[in-house]
């Protein structure tokens, strides 16, 4: 176990110090006092470490991560997980814009909401299935351009309207699912994905993660399920085939 | 050498910036170690080619004349601007802007301080009748254009921009923030990748009692600088960050439009929101959208713009560039990152993000007050 205090220090000596106890065997860190170092845990591996943050992190928490578990016990700045490949970012409090950019595999859970631009060119091959989770709500340009992965938004604490109040939700999106707790009419977002109710394979996949999710929040799992689950998902394999040519 | 004049060919100036803002809303005042603690976790959001800040409520002894800071190239463009000064203006008192000689700073313009009021017999008077606002307007512009090596960088009353080509933390430390006291103050860092680094071209931008500090790019600069001409405005800095004070000056001041109202000119909704809009507010948003076409802004933007009546912050209207607000008790602030602000505010009572083109508009209480008496504004 590690525990560092970065009050004052710069992310590049701070990473310096996570890099030097992940290669000394270190398996467990306390970071605390952060407040707004940049790119903490980018790039780092070992499927066993983990990390706890006290305080802020600032941008690109987790970029390119691959394989540990960051812990934020506070809100998170923009650009979490971006292009991460493998790993667990948990966020108890809200996160900014551009989580899980390009994310390629692992999970990010966040209990409360999340900025614009949620999820935006994730991808998925083979295996690798990138799965994020939200609590709360997101802002527009949501899923923009998702070729794979999973997101589910959860929208805890929503305000039972009929209507997602976002704009984007999902343009582009030519792969992967989207999971929502509202049955919306999805054709005034985008006509190259559509709307279904889910299936048992769906509710099984939903359940796997969401037990994991209200467990790190200590969230009721009953509290998820109050509301029936509905998927989002490209209505072809190539929507935009013929976008620019003729059938 | 120093050059004040911005001689390179540069129609605009991409950013990657880092901005922050501090109000209180009863005025109470503090000095600029805040501010500049804030803005110094921004620090890697520049590169060290530009830090500035602007203070409300620093000069209570000349409240109710105007505050110029200039920056002079050399000796004879302050010679010449003074006689322009002393001819037009009652100069109640001038001296050089307080500074301190950091090793940070090492290359700086003569920065002096005036603090006039118009003549009321001044020679333009034989030409037209300009209020004294007008009448500032247009010195700022002359100076700004005609007098080589002069560049009046604030010209607001009770309020002061101290700006230049460094850090924001070492130009407060340049300019003794930690001695001045403001009830608002804004601060922003610099990151220019199209126009260079001059001390011109740091922000605030300021204009009267308007300041401006801006992460982004005007895509619309163009647009924007050709309507602004047509108004007397001379874009004299190259940089996309001016016309945003400028139009707001027009609207505001000139056109006597709400802020409110103003701010959605900058950003207006798009054309399919203000469709579906209730027939009042719908008629409203197109009259403002066809009458100031030419004033949208377009491309990705963060402003703090500072007033005399308060504060306000704003995105763009798709959200391209980062900001963050929260509020304390009579505190707000705002900034490009939270960490900015739980540096200065630890525990604040609410913290959230702004919504695209929805501007964090806080007054001062004494202002909010006289408007309510006033009532009758349209509400949105």
């Amino acid at each position: 176990m590690m525990t560092i205090d970065a009050a004052g220090i710069h992310y590049k000596e701070l990473n310096r110090l996570i890099r030097e106890g992940i290669a000394n065997g270190v398996k467990k860190f306390f970071i605390e006092n952060v407040n707004g170092q940049y790119y903490i845990g980018d790039g780092i591996k070992g499927d066993d470490v983990v990390i706890n943050i006290n305080g802020t992190p600032g941008n690109d928490l987790g970029a390119f991560m691959d394989g540990p578990t960051l812990t934020v016990n506070n809100n998170a700045q923009d650009n979490v997980g971006n292009t991460m490949n493998a790993g667990k970012i948990i966020i108890n409090g809200d996160a900014g814009d551009v989580v899980g950019y390009g994310m390629r595999g692992g999970r990010i859970y966040i209990r409360g909401n999340a900025g614009y631009r949620v999820g935006i060119h994730m991808k998925g091959y083979n295996e690798q299935l990138p799965v994020i989770i939200i609590g709360g709500k997101v802002g527009s340009f949501f899923a923009e351009y998702m070729a794979g992965g999973v997101i589910v938004l959860l929208r805890l604490e929503d305000d039972d309207s009929d209507e997602l109040d976002i704009d984007y939700f999902a343009s582009g999106m030519h792969g992967g699912t989207i999971f929502i707790r509202k049955k919306i009419d999805f054709s005034k977002f985008s006509n190259e994905a559509e709307l279904y109710e889910i299936d048992d394979k769906d509710a099984g996949f939903l359940k796997e993660y969401l037990t994991d999710f209200a467990n790190s929040f200590n969230i009721s799992i009953e509290e998820i399920y109050k509301k029936p689950f509905y998927k989002i998902v490209p209505s072809s394999a190539r929507p935009y085939a013929h976008l620019y040519t003729s059938a | 050498m120093l050059k004040i004049k911005n001689k390179f060919n540069t129609e605009r100036d991409i950013s990657g910036c880092g901005l922050c803002g501090i109000i209180n809303a009863k005025k109470v005042k503090t000095n600029g170690s805040d501010i500049k603690k804030a803005i110094s976790v921004e620090h890697d959001r520049g590169n060290g080619l530009g830090g500035g800040f602007a203070v409300y409520g620093n000069y209570p002894d000349y409240a109710d004349i105007y505050a110029f800071h200039i920056m002079y190239d050399n000796l004879s463009a302050k010679t010449d601007v003074e006689e322009y000064l002393r001819n037009n203006f009652i100069v109640e008192k001038e001296e050089p802007i307080p500074t301190f000689k950091t090793s940070k700073i090492y290359d700086h313009p003569y920065l002096h301080r005036y603090f006039i009021k118009p003549k009321s017999d001044r020679q333009d008077k034989l030409f037209h009748e300009l209020e004294d606002d007008d009448f500032v307007v247009n010195s700022v512009m002359l100076i700004n254009q005609n007098y080589d090596g002069a560049y009046v960088f604030s010209s607001g009353k009770n309020m002061g921009a101290f700006k230049g080509v460094g850090y924001p933390e070492d130009v407060a430390d340049f300019y003794r923030l930690e001695e001045i006291e403001g009830y608002m103050w804004t601060a922003h860092n610099r990151f220019p990748t199209n126009t260079p680094g001059w001390w011109g071209g740091a922000h605030p931008f300021t204009l009267l009692d308007w300041s401006i500090v801006h992460n982004g790019e005007i895509s619309s600069y163009g647009i924007n600088k050709r309507y602004l001409e047509m108004y007397k405005y001379n874009l004299a800095l190259r940089t996309d960050t001016e016309v945003i004070t400028y139009i707001l000056d027009l609207l505001i001041r000139k056109h006597k439009i709400p802020v409110r109202l103003a701010l959605t000119v900058l950003a207006s909704p798009f054309y399919q929101k203000i469709d579906k809009m209730e027939n009042d507010k719908k008629k409203l948003f197109t009259a403002l959208r066809q009458v100031y076409g030419s004033a949208l802004l377009n491309g990705p933007f963060a402003i703090v713009f500072g007033y005399s009546g308060g504060m306000v912050a704003m995105n763009d209207r798709i959200k391209l560039r980062p900001l963050v607000a929260a509020s304390n008790g009579d505190f707000t602030y705002v900034a490009s990152e939270e960490a900015a602000i739980r540096a200065v505010c630890q525990s604040p009572d609410m913290v959230w993000s702004p919504k695209a083109g929805d501007p964090v508009m806080v007054e001062f209480d004494d202002i909010k007050e006289k408007a309510s008496l006033k009532g009758g504004l349209l509400s949105l």
